[in-house]
């Protein structure tokens, strides 16, 4: 039973809803029903945080490291540089996401235009 | 739930909360999601998916990394379990974010219901803002706020992904390139200024570092894998280390 399997209009979005829906929000859903229970100022908690926050630093070096898409095609020390001068920008300005992200993106433009 | 019109602590209504979290869409890290979006029309349409299945997978999903995903197993004509396994384990990730953010994020007298209405609203953009502005907001009104933020941040972006499909094949590599870059390089400076606590940002240092490791080692398992065992690093080194002491900000 693939995307395509039946020629029918509805079997794509019930496929959407089974592998894409009911995949991601279950997550959601038992994240919510075990917060509930938890308490802000404790140790668990602190715990937890800890585990998203590297987990959402993971999604970001795949997407530095192994991008897909247009940004593929770029060096991986064109792309790893770009985010170090970026972040050591931010740093440096006084802890501004928009100078961080400007000079960032400025940088991995130059890299590009001169042909990296 | 709160009533609409009772302002006897001064702080405002619930309908005021709500407006305030929806102005939040004016902001760069949506800006930089909606780049990001239009990005990921340009995909789905690359890999042969059509319109009406990318805006609907936007809404019911609202997980980039599933929705990528999803249509990589669509492009290679996967079978419905294997493809449900391969995106639920890349929203494993929602489950220890979501734990997080609902303590911060409830208050005494909030149902439960409107929490699991809310949650899937929740993705890594709205996750990291709302870490940056939940505790400046009165608790009884955050579930209005980040409602307020969260849902029209979606909504918008459903509606980039039904308007800029069609055209999306005339955006050059180059500016794809940069749009796509805003993301990761948003993510990693926001991450970093909300993470007040050492343990966090020890963890935030440590995940940056295992997540292509793992991505080698178990390219399926990889970002849960980083997460548990980051977060375990940090939790168990930020609590050891002298001066200072966990859960207490610098």
């Amino acid at each position: 039973m693939s995307f395509t399997s039946f020629d029918a209009g509805w079997w794509p979005f019930v496929y959407i809803l089974i592998a894409g829906w009911l995949a991601t929000d279950f997550w959601r859903y038992a994240g919510v029903l075990l917060g509930r229970r938890m308490n802000e100022n404790s140790q668990a908690f602190l715990f937890v945080r800890a585990v998203a926050t590297s987990l959402v630093a993971a999604v970001i070096a795949r997407l530095i490291v192994f991008p897909s898409g247009a940004l593929a095609d770029t060096p991986l020390a064109l792309r790893i540089g770009a985010a170090a001068f970026g972040f050591a920008a931010f740093l440096l300005g006084g802890q501004r996401i928009a100078v961080g992200v400007g000079s960032a993106v400025a940088v991995l433009i130059a890299g590009m235009l001169m042909g990296f | 739930m709160q009533s609409i019109d009772n302002d006897a602590a001064g702080e405002g209504t619930a309908l005021l909360w709500l407006g305030r979290g929806m102005r939040r869409i004016l902001s760069l890290p949506a800006l930089i999601l909606m780049s990001a979006f239009v990005g990921f029309a340009g995909f789905a349409r690359e890999s042969g998916v059509e319109l009406v299945h990318a805006v609907f997978m936007t809404a019911v999903i609202w997980a980039l990394p599933a929705q990528v995903v999803l249509i990589a197993a669509i492009k290679a004509g996967m079978t419905l379990v294997p493809t449900f396994v391969a995106v639920t384990l890349s929203s494993v990730r929602m489950m220890p974010m979501l734990t997080a953010l609902v303590p911060r994020l409830r208050a005494e007298r909030t149902r439960t219901v409107t929490l699991l209405f809310l949650s899937h609203f929740v993705a890594v953009t709205s996750w990291v803002m709302a870490n940056q502005f939940i505790d400046q907001v009165p608790r009884r009104f955050r579930t209005a706020y980040f409602g307020g933020f969260a849902v029209t941040l979606t909504t918008l972006n459903i509606a980039i992904v039904a308007a800029v499909y069609s055209f999306s094949a005339a955006i050059p590599p180059l500016i794809l390139g940069a749009l796509f870059f805003l993301t990761p390089v948003y993510f990693l400076t926001s991450l970093w200024a909300t993470a007040r606590e050492r343990v966090i940002k020890i963890a935030m240092v440590a995940g940056l570092a295992l997540g292509p490791v793992f991505y080698l080692v178990a390219p399926e398992f990889d970002l849960l894998l980083a997460g548990l065992a980051g977060g375990t690093v940090a939790f168990l080194l930020g609590r050891r280390l002298p001066d200072g002491k966990a859960g207490e900000g610098t």
